[in-house]
């Protein structure tokens, strides 16, 4: 630490920008680099393979189990379909995940950066692609310190290759969420799909390839907020990866000649493979760092180290700084139970759940048919010849299913007011009207309602809407009826 | 003050010479980005200039090498939205207006132009909500003077109400009973009375009674026996609650005594054939169309635009 500290020379140039120091993350085994592997097949399985997923809905509703219809404002989850006035539930899904974050943080610290981050899974593929062409750690410095000759060309052309491939079907899989992904694919390859399909699929190709590819580590520490508003979600009682110092200080790396020696030695060799697998280029030694994604392959790493050497493991481990302290005093650990249910977890975990069961309510309760009505207001009412009085309103059914459905528009209230959708005529003016509504779509229609003159100037009823068949489901909005004043 | 620029040793950068206090001032550049920026503005502004129209003249402004123009970009606006319409246009033009009812889609599209144009050209009179006011109808109302379907509203469009010079134009003259002399005063008190009586607007009294004589003797050629009107010479019917100029007992006083004379332009001589359809089409959507008489449709295709007298017959043998 002294040695960054110190005063530069007035010769040494100081500069705000400082290049980035290439990281050549060694390849390494372990139960978290087992774990990582897991997330990372089922993380991308599930972006990629989702699109693809087929769900009968009927004849008049797309088969796609998982579809963001912009076009046609609908969003298709599995049996769940949503209009554009329940985004609601989108925006719930949203604050769900937000604070499902701030649970998992509390809780067990940057797991989400370390495991599941979609810069985390892409630039770990695009990092196994570089180890499978230019081979582990020292091969790729030495490649990359090697002039340019045959070799080094081939391979540089694959690895690019290789990752613009990847970046290409990563942008490539985001587009088939908005369109039909079958029909989208055939006419992508055609040439004759939209032209924000390939947009699209060119910006996500550059993004991919640039952040998973050239600028990785630098995407978490300089360009993502998430580490620093993390910062408030965690507590001395969150999971961090942690170098014990008080049992690996001081380094040794001959071990047998500081005791022979006489001095003391700790746990740690000094070996650096902590460093040398680090995705991020960081000394965990250093203590915790916005650098640090907690991805645990350094504990791996150590681990290996520890028990060739026959020490214990977890020299570097995951570790609240609670536990650190006490552990350090050579007290035992917190229980786990008494770590993860505290108020801040709980409070978390709360707000989450309340949201999830309201929205689960919600859904269930929610009808597939609903009334909207707007009034005339220019002119409010019309005198017919006979005296009686004529309001007209534009009113909107929403048949949210995927099927035609018979509804009858009925009053509740004015028992003398009669109405008649248009094009029909007064003669046939009754109670109700009966519409067919197309599946999955708003029908308008324009109803006259027609009621005597010698009543209330302003007088409050309400259409009703009632589906027809056995499943049913009925809304209703109020509205004014309008006379002239002082009849 | 005294120039004293020197170069300033912790940054390298130049100083602007100034001195307060002992607090200079570093001349710091431009940063580069900047700096570009604002020179590509510069080549942007004098390529602008040259392409469009920019510099004053004394009379104008030059006019850029392109010959932009608003004017010139509206006309090419206005130009493709009436490309746009054309096609229904003149599908709208080639229908009878007697069948523009069974063509779903011309309809809807008769009903938004006729609307357009009805801002345009009708509110001025009939109100923007189309429901009129004292001396000018409500086109909502189930109640018209000449008729109320579609063909017969278009013909009223096509020649206009009471149009000088005009032959084809619906004319219909009351009258001025009072101002010219031909009833007294007493008599115009009674037949009100007989007319606001029959329009279920006061119980009949000794006045009403007198009035149906009068009545009689002055009213029955035109707004018929039963006082219901007739539509064939635009005579109003006086038996339904709507009122074309008031129904209280001064307004009937007045027109009786006056008489009234209310006139709309012939517009099938200031607006094309297309649009005074559209606007017959929006006026008989409002709610108060009538449909077309049952014994008409070649008939009254063939009479819509020949003679007056042809039309109204038709439509009166139908009722």
């Amino acid at each position: 630490m002294s040695q960054q500290n110190k005063v530069p020379e007035v010769e040494e140039e100081l500069h705000l920008y400082a290049k980035r120091k290439a990281v050549y993350p060694k390849a390494v085994d372990g139960i978290f680099r087992r774990l990582k592997w897991l997330i990372m097949a089922v993380t991308l399985t599930i972006y990629y393979v989702t699109p693809w997923l087929r769900w009968d809905r009927g004849r008049y509703a797309p088969d796609q189990a998982v579809l963001v219809d912009l076009a046609h404002r609908r969003f298709f989850m599995f049996s769940i379909e949503i209009w554009p006035h329940e985004f609601y539930y989108v925006a719930g899904l949203l604050i769900m995940a937000g604070i499902g974050l701030f649970l998992l943080t509390s809780a067990v610290g940057r797991a989400w950066c370390g495991y599941a981050c979609p810069q985390t899974v892409w630039t770990d593929l695009f990092v196994h692609v570089e180890r499978f062409i230019d081979g582990d750690r020292n091969a790729q410095i030495k490649l990359a310190n090697a002039s340019w000759g045959p070799e080094k060309i081939a391979k540089r052309l694959l690895k690019h290759a290789i990752w613009l491939l990847i970046a290409v079907m990563t942008g490539g899989a985001w587009i088939f969420y908005f369109a039909d992904a079958p029909t989208l694919l055939h006419s992508f390859v055609r040439g004759d799909a939209p032209f924000i399909a390939y947009a699209t699929v060119g910006v996500l190709t550059a993004t991919t390839y640039t952040f998973g590819g050239i600028m990785r580590e630098q995407v978490c520490i300089y360009m993502c907020p998430w580490p620093r508003i993390q910062t408030a979600m965690m507590d001395e009682k969150s999971l961090a990866v942690t170098y014990k110092d008080w049992r690996g200080e001081p380094r040794s790396r001959g071990v047998k000649k500081a005791l022979e020696d006489g001095l003391q030695t700790g746990d740690c060799i000094d070996c650096n493979q902590c460093v040398q697998v680090c995705p991020t280029g960081i000394d965990i030694r250093e203590g915790p760092q916005i650098g640090c994604i907690t991805c645990a392959l350094c504990i791996d790493a150590c681990d290996k180290v520890m028990s060739q050497i026959g020490k214990p493991r977890g020299l570097i481990d995951y570790i609240t700084l609670l536990d650190a302290e006490e552990e350090a005093k050579g007290h035992p650990r917190m229980a786990i139970r008494k770590r993860l249910f505290r108020p801040r977890t709980l409070i978390y975990f709360t707000i989450w759940a309340a949201i999830g069961a309201a929205m689960l309510f919600s859904l269930g309760q929610r009808t597939r048919i609903d009334i909207s009505v707007l009034k005339d207001r220019n002119p409010v009412f019309v005198t017919l010849s006979d005296g009686a009085i004529r309001n007209a309103f534009t009113v909107k059914i929403r048949n949210m299913e995927a099927r035609p459905r018979q509804v009858e528009i009925g009053l509740l209230g004015i028992d003398s007011a009669k109405i008649w959708a248009e094009p029909g005529e007064r003669d046939t003016a009754q109670r109700t009207v009966k519409l067919l509504v197309p599946p999955d779509s708003v029908s308008k229609t324009r109803i006259y309602a027609v009621s005597d003159a010698k009543a209330p100037a302003r007088e409050e009823f309400s259409f009703t809407v009632r589906a027809l068949d056995k499943e049913g489901g009925s809304d209703s909005e109020k509205v004014i009826f309008d006379r002239p004043e002082g009849q | 003050m005294a120039e004293k620029k020197r170069i300033d040793e912790p940054t390298g950068t130049e100083t602007v010479g100034h001195e307060w206090d002992g607090i200079e001032e570093l001349d710091t550049p431009m940063p580069r980005w900047w700096l570009w920026t604002f020179y590509i503005t510069i080549v942007w502004a004098i390529g602008y200039t040259v392409l469009y129209p920019a510099w004053p003249m004394l009379n104008s402004a030059t006019a850029g090498v392109i010959g932009w123009s608003s004017r010139g970009q509206l006309d090419k606006e206005m130009k493709a939205e009436q490309d746009r319409t054309a096609p229904i246009r003149t599908a709208i033009d080639a229908t009878p207006i007697e069948e523009l009812s069974s063509r779903p889609e011309l309809i809807k599209a008769a009903i938004a132009g006729g609307q357009a144009a009805f801002k345009v050209h009708c509110v001025q009179c009939h109100g923007s909500g189309a429901a009129g006011s004292k001396g000018y109808p409500n086109l909502n109302d189930d109640d018209w003077l000449w008729g109320g379907d579609i063909a017969t509203i278009h013909y009223t469009l096509i020649h206009g109400i009471r149009q000088p010079e005009h032959d084809l134009t619906r004319f219909s003259q009351m009258p001025a009973f009072g101002r010219d002399g031909i009833l007294q005063p007493a008599e115009i008190a009674d037949v009100t009375a007989y007319v606001r009586t029959i329009s279920g607007q006061q119980p009949a009294n000794a006045a009403s009674n007198r009035g149906s004589a009068v009545f009689a003797a002055n009213c029955v050629a035109c707004h018929n026996a039963d006082g219901k009107g007739n539509r064939a010479l635009g005579a109003p019917n006086l038996t339904d609650a709507i009122w074309l100029y008031g129904g209280d007992a001064a307004a009937i006083t007045q027109t009786v005594t006056n008489s009234r004379y209310g006139v709309m332009p012939a517009w099938g001589a200031r607006l094309d054939p297309t649009t005074v359809k559209m606007l017959a089409a929006y006026v008989h959507s409002l709610g108060g169309g009538e449909a077309l008489p049952a014994a008409t449709n070649a008939a009254a295709a063939a009479a819509s635009t020949a003679d007056a007298g042809n039309t109204q017959e038709v439509n009166v043998a139908a009722k």
